[in-house]
């Protein structure tokens, strides 16, 4: 599905990545760990396309495909997601006509029919109620005045309706409570599967209770340092990462 | 960052599909302004004697008055005697049937998608359009279907034969002469325009329009609107405004009057889609208009919207005097300015009876070199007890080299009211694109989508034939039906 070779990016002539490697098997799901800044933002950014990173080195091959060389609106309809860490307020576009573009762009690039307004709006009720979504908030400005948790809520009901084969979930665990945890775990769940895969940011342990990972990293100072499998979340959460540090150092 | 927001302007760009020239047999006067000048109109027009004696009054005015300096624009001086102030197809006047009209005419307006032949118009969204053509108005449909209904609407040009008093009665009452310096050139050499006239008690059965066109070359356009609406009457009424493009810039100086008695509404919408100049900001229209309505009588409304996306100069502030006690006025703005365009544009809200109250809402857009400013006043009368205005100024900016400007002033002389203003200023984000982007959707349907979003308080307010015209206009493909 994802395969990612000696990835290395910068910013302003900073450089935040130095050298990623990372193969993501079809139907896997990873986990990646690590400290405040160590990069995984940048490198879920680098990888939907966000064209302020200027990637000095490697490549990335997703589906057969130089990924690097997409658009990010063509990674997008090829089925690459990326939950935002930060999901951003669109102020007078409703959630529902976002949405519905998306989900649109996606099927006509894919070569199937465009949903009319009917057929969307039954999809998306059924979608809103998977993941616990009060319909409210369908018709709303896009996370315009939406809690930190709802933010999140709504990225989990954009990924349940545009199925993508890659999804990329920047911590949308942190700042929810235990039920919207446990939502958000039951969306990732109910899409995942054989033909998709996923990667999950996240710093802590107890997301992996619900999603259980196939393969954890730890991401620090730009690098995989270390990975293994859910075991190593365990692990990290019993030590920290200053026992990884030391290890790295040794 | 890389996407930085001048790479969005392109974006904006785009072609000016009603840029075209109608090939047709036109009279026109010579260039240049003088008492003989505005003699020749009048006569031509066979106008009564005070209606001449008025515009030269207005010149008069006109010729000690200076051009006003306070706006936020730049622009070489217009040289008047440079322009010519009437020019006519070659045909009839006073058109009874189509049959008798121009078929290039025809053409043209089949060309800029405005209907005009009533058979042609579908049923159930019947619009009565008057149709201007450089000085004069050349068709005018459904007229005996609304004078069923006691409603007049036609020609200024006609009603100053047909309804001579209703016009001395009310024509100058709500922007006199002498009222500023294009006013007082437009009641000097004015044209045509229209004339509304609802009855007491009487809903207007249809929406009614305008459709203003410049063709002829150095021609100013200086149209004249008077709408009247008797007690516990209510019209809603479309404007709409193209030219071909030139590179010479042409001026238009219009004056729209209103006047809404006890009771009555008035809903006035503008699509100002006049020639902008090209890239360079070479050419487009010098917009210079005054409009004003006057809520007469005890709960009149009157409430103005416009979408300005076209002229190289705006120059426009639709206000209202709120004379009777709870009356409302109503101000909602869209303006964009692209390339080198540049508009100075916002309303007055003068309160004068009790209870009145006013709403403003103007989004400003700002791209390329274009500099967009707004300029509001509330102005609370003594008497005008518990008087209330919400303001809202919103701007957004796309790129560096734009400007948003924003003059509110405020005059207060009742400590019972309540005056409220807001404004903010904001970029399209590099991270909403982002956003928009990461679900699928092309960077240009990101911007279309971001500017409606931002839009959306105004276009709301437009009749729906219109707002999806205003959609379209800033490149934004309509809204679905879901949302
Ligand atoms: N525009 C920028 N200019 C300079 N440095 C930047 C810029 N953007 C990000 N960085 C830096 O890049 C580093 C990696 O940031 P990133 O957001 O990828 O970290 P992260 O691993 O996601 O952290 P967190 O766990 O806090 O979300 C940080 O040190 C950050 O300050
Ligand atoms: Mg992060």
């Amino acid at each position: 599905m994802l395969s990612i070779k000696n990835l290395h990016a910068s910013i302003d002539g900073k450089r935040i990545l130095n050298g990623i490697n990372l193969e993501v098997g079809t139907g896997e799901v990873h986990a990646i760990m690590g400290p405040n800044g160590s990069g995984k933002s940048t490198l879920a950014s680098v990888l939907a396309g966000r064209d302020n990173y200027e990637v000095t080195e490697g490549n990335v091959i997703y589906k057969d495909q130089d990924l690097l060389e997409m658009e990010p609106e063509i990674r997008a309809r090829e089925g690459v997601f990326l939950a935002f860490q930060y999901p951003v307020e669109i102020p007078g576009v409703t959630n529902m006509y976002l949405l519905k573009a998306a989900i649109n762009a996606v099927k006509k690039h894919q070569g199937q029919d465009e949903l009319d307004a009917r057929e969307f709006l039954k999809l998306i009720k059924e979608k809103a109620a998977m993941v616990e979504m009060k319909q409210e908030f369908l018709y709303r400005s896009v996370n315009e005045g939406f809690s930190g948790g709802e933010k999140k809520r709504n990225e989990i009901l954009q990924m349940a309706l545009l199925e993508p084969y890659l999804s990329i979930l920047d911590e949308t665990d942190s700042g929810l409570d235990i039920d919207a945890l446990k939502i958000v775990a039951k969306g990732v769940n109910l899409i995942r599967s054989e033909q998709r895969s996923m990667v999950l940011v996240t710093h802590y342990q107890r997301l992996l209770d619900y999603i259980v990972p196939d393969y954890v990293h730890v991401l620090a100072g730009g690098k995989i340092i270390r990975s293994g499998g859910k075991e190593l979340a365990l692990e990290l959460e019993e030590k920290g990462y200053g026992w990884i540090d030391e290890l790295a150092a040794a | 960052m890389t996407t930085t927001e001048s790479d969005l302007v392109p974006l904006l760009k785009r072609d000016y599909k009603e840029g075209f020239i109608t090939d047709i047999d036109s009279e026109t006067l010579p260039p240049g302004l003088d008492e003989d000048v505005i003699r020749t109109i009048s006569a031509k027009k066979n106008e009564p004697e005070w209606m001449l004696e008025w515009r030269l009054e207005g010149y008069k005015r006109w010729l000690e008055m200076a051009p006003p300096e306070w706006a936020h624009l730049h622009h070489p001086p217009v040289d008047f005697q440079d322009i010519s102030y009437f020019s006519a197809p070659k045909q009839k006047p006073l058109l009874d049937s189509l049959d008798e009209v121009d078929p290039k005419l025809l053409e043209t307006y089949e060309k800029l998608g405005i209907p005009i032949d009533e058979q042609k118009m579908l049923a159930g969204v019947k619009v009565a359009v008057d149709a201007v053509f450089d000085s004069v108005s050349v068709a005018t449909t459904f007229k005996e279907t609304l004078l069923e209904a006691g409603v007049i609407f036609c020609p200024i040009s006609e009603a100053l034969q047909e309804y001579p008093e209703l016009i001395k009665q009310y024509l100058g009452t709500v922007v006199p002469p002498s009222d500023n310096y294009y006013a007082a050139l437009n009641s000097a050499v004015f044209s045509d325009g229209s004339f509304v006239f609802i009855p007491k008690g009487v809903r207007c059965p249809m929406e009614l329009s305008t459709y203003f066109r410049i063709n002829e070359m150095n021609t100013g356009q200086f149209e004249r609107t008077l709408i009247v609406a008797e007690d516990d009457s209510y019209v809603s009424y479309l404007e709409g405004c193209t030219a071909p493009m030139r590179d010479e810039n042409q001026l238009h100086a219009a004056v729209v009057e209103l006047v809404a008695m006890k009771g009555a509404e008035i809903k006035y919408s503008t699509v100002q889609n006049w020639y902008p100049g090209d890239e360079d900001g070479k050419g487009g229209i010098y917009n210079f208009v005054t409009k004003r309505g006057a809520c007469r009588g005890q709960g009149a409304k009157i409430s103005w919207t416009q979408v300005e996306t076209g002229s190289a100069i705006t120059w426009k502030y639709p206000s209202v005097l709120l004379e009777g006690d709870d009356t409302v006025g109503e101000f909602y703005s869209v303006a964009l300015t692209n390339n080198y365009q540049q508009a100075d544009t916002g309303t007055k809200m003068v309160h004068i009876g009790k209870n009145s109250k006013s709403t403003i809402i103007s989004k400003g857009i700002s791209a390329g070199k274009g500099q967009n400013a707004y300029r509001g006043l509330v102005k609370i009368l003594k008497g005008a007890e518990n008087a209330r205005n919400y303001s809202q100024c919103d701007s957004l900016l796309m790129g560096d080299k734009c400007g948003a400007h924003t003059f509110p002033y405020m005059e207060v002389k009742n400590p019972s009211a309540i005056v409220e203003h807001e404004a903010t200023t904001s970029r399209i984000g590099e991270d909403q694109l982002f956003y928009c982007r990461q679900r699928g959707m092309s960077e240009e349907d990101a911007v279309s989508m971001i500017v409606n979003g931002f839009c959306k308080e105004v276009f709301k307010e437009l009749p729906m034939e219109f707002a999806v015209e205003a959609q379209k206009l800033l490149g934004i493909s309509l809204e679905g039906s879901v949302g």
